[in-house]
């Protein structure tokens, strides 16, 4: 068997044991039934809301949530089986360092698939098995938010698994996935809309604030769900920032997909000059 | 380099910075060869396994394992034949036994059959399906005795690997590990346990602050140290002492009435016997030649603690 199945198999099977899965699963799960049910409210219904409105209340807790999970998933990859004293022995085996770092991904990734599609598949299809009309749109937009979710959790799991390379101590490592998760997630939006603010709004133009979304992939992941559709980028109100859906789609699309392979690849680099 | 030899280092050093972790070591090792590691803590002993396992590369100098560069493209290939028991070794706790030991079977691409008759081999047999978190000490040093084992590899490097570890299993080990060297596997032995390690290596390698101070059998390092041999002589009365330490200008210790030691030099040693052997009243004649621990003590002091 290829070392990096075997390893991706150890990750879940640790995953697992470590309740990682389930905790994860129970999290989303949780998060996206209550937005279902009680996401109407800002519509001003009650009960089951339009699963369009669930797609832009739930992926904007997902931008902040599941950059989170990457990261605890993926922090201390490196720098923690290195200071539990089981890297030295694992790469002793034939193992190459990227093989090591892709078994891993893959193996977090799969929970990130079954905690993502478990989770809010399960919110999804108890949504539509409520409402009486749903729009091949709505369903679709849900798809987008499921997948990207995905996507977006990976960025982050890339993102840990450099900085789990670069330090030296799992406490280094934790504190400084806080710090990349609060620059992308939270101070880059606040700099952003500042900048947007101040000057009456000659500070920035239209092609360099739509740019500047984009290379976030936070934004990116925004921009992918709030305004790829005519329905949801109506409800969140992103229409009027987008003009053409379908390549801020591809646009945003590119941008996570790059955010994902940049980092890992980084990672790759920064942990085969790492001495054991 | 001969062509059967499995290990060749050639120059190696290691440096971070200004300081030399390895500095010019040289050594070749060749099937059914066993090397007692030796050296303070510090002195090199791991990272010197560390070069030989491909996991960091030396600052210079030349390494063979089966004739290619472990750290190279060929790690795959030197790691199949390698086993390696790591300092400490500790494993995902989460796991059992049974399935750690079967994770790295199937790394080196083993067949994990042959898994639960080796947890047995090393006395784990019963605790293969308990989670590792819950393993003593000795109990992980025992699993990771069985994974340096898997795929019977030709080069063992054991790190330290008796430390905490009971006498009984300690015996076992090294049947095991004698086992391998006997089928002509090569052994690099790092350990501080000196007394046990003498009769299970071939040679020695003694290290100090990265350098090679000493390299090569008991005999070998005997003589190169010069340290005394200790021969007690008992029996008669008093008047023995007194009549031979009249004969030779060797140097005693009085032991009690009865019995004399003589602190004598190697070189001195077939005079002093012969000596005793022509004294009236001699009973008994006991010969003590430096073990390993006085060995290492001289030179890891510059001098001989008596």
């Amino acid at each position: 068997m290829n070392a990096v199945f075997v390893i991706t198999a150890q990750e879940i099977l640790d995953a697992l044991r470590n309740k990682w899965v389930l905790s994860a699963t129970l999290l989303l799960a949780g998060f996206a039934l209550a937005l279902t049910y009680l996401g109407s409210a800002p519509v001003g219904t009650v009960g089951v809301a339009p699963l369009g409105v669930t797609v832009v209340s739930l992926s904007s807790l997902t931008v902040f949530l599941l950059p989170l999970l990457g990261l605890l998933l993926s922090y201390d990859a490196v720098v923690g089986e290195s200071e539990r004293g089981t890297l030295l022995l694992l790469l002793s085996y034939p193992v190459r360092r990227w093989q090591f770092l892709v078994g891993k991904f893959i193996g977090h990734l799969a929970v990130l698939v079954i905690a993502v599609a478990v989770g809010y598949g399960a919110a999804g299809v108890l949504a539509v098995m409520r409402l009486e009309e749903i729009a091949a749109q709505e369903v679709a937009a849900y798809g987008v938010m499921m997948a990207s979710s995905i996507l977006l959790g990976s960025v982050f799991i890339g993102l840990g698994y450099g900085i789990s390379s670069f330090v030296r101590e799992r406490a280094t490592a934790a504190g400084l996935a806080l710090a990349v998760w609060l620059t992308i997630v939270v101070i880059y939006d606040f700099v952003l809309l500042g900048a947007l603010t101040s000057g009456n709004g000659a500070g920035l133009s239209d092609g360099l604030f739509n740019s500047l979304l984009l290379v976030n992939p936070a934004d990116a992941y925004r921009l992918l769900n709030l305004s790829t559709f005519e329905l949801t980028a109506n409800l969140s109100g992103m229409a009027g920032v987008v003009s053409n859906g379908h390549a801020t789609a591809l646009a945003s699309l590119s941008s996570l997909l790059l955010w994902v392979a940049v980092p890992l690849f980084g990672a790759g680099l920064i942990f085969s000059r790492k001495e054991p | 380099m001969t062509d059967d030899s499995i290990l060749n280092l050639r120059g190696i050093t290691k440096a971070y910075g200004d300081v030399q972790t390895l500095a010019g070591i040289d050594l070749e090792l060749r099937p059914g060869e066993a090397l007692g590691l030796i050296g303070h803590n510090g002195a090199g002993k791991t990272t010197m396994m560390k070069i030989i396992l491909g996991l960091i590369r030396p600052s210079s100098g030349q390494i063979n394992v089966f004739g290619h560069n472990p750290a190279g493209r060929a790690h795959g290939d030197v790691a199949r034949r390698l086993g390696f028991l790591p300092e400490a070794v500790n494993f995902p706790g989460a796991m059992t036994g049974l399935e750690v030991l079967k994770f790295y079977a199937r790394l080196k691409g083993i067949d994990v059959s042959q898994c639960p008759g080796r947890l047995a081999a090393v006395g784990l047999g019963d605790a293969a399906r308990k989670r590792v978190k819950a393993y003593s000490k000795g109990m992980r040093q025992r699993l990771g005795l069985a994974q340096a084992l898997l795929g019977e590899p030709e080069l063992l490097l054991l790190d330290e690997p008796t430390t905490g570890l009971d006498p009984d299993f300690t015996r076992t080990f090294y049947d095991l590990v004698d086992e391998r060297r006997a089928t002509g596997a090569a052994i690099i032995l790092s350990s501080h346990a000196l007394a046990e390690l003498e009769p299970h290596v071939d040679r020695l390698l003694v290290l100090q602050n990265g350098r090679c101070v000493a390299e090569g059998d008991m005999a070998a390092l005997r003589a190169q140290t010069g340290l005394p041999v200790r021969i007690r002589v008992s029996g008669g009365d008093g008047s023995m002492r007194e009549e031979l330490a009249a004969l030779t200008d060797i140097q005693t210790n009085r032991i009690n009435g009865r019995t004399v030691e003589f602190i004598c030099a190697p070189e001195r040693k077939m005079e002093l016997i012969e000596l005793v052997s022509r004294t009236q009243g001699v009973e008994d004649l006991q010969i003590e030649l430096p073990n390993l621990d006085r060995i290492y003590s001289h030179y890891s002091n510059g001098e001989d603690r008596t």
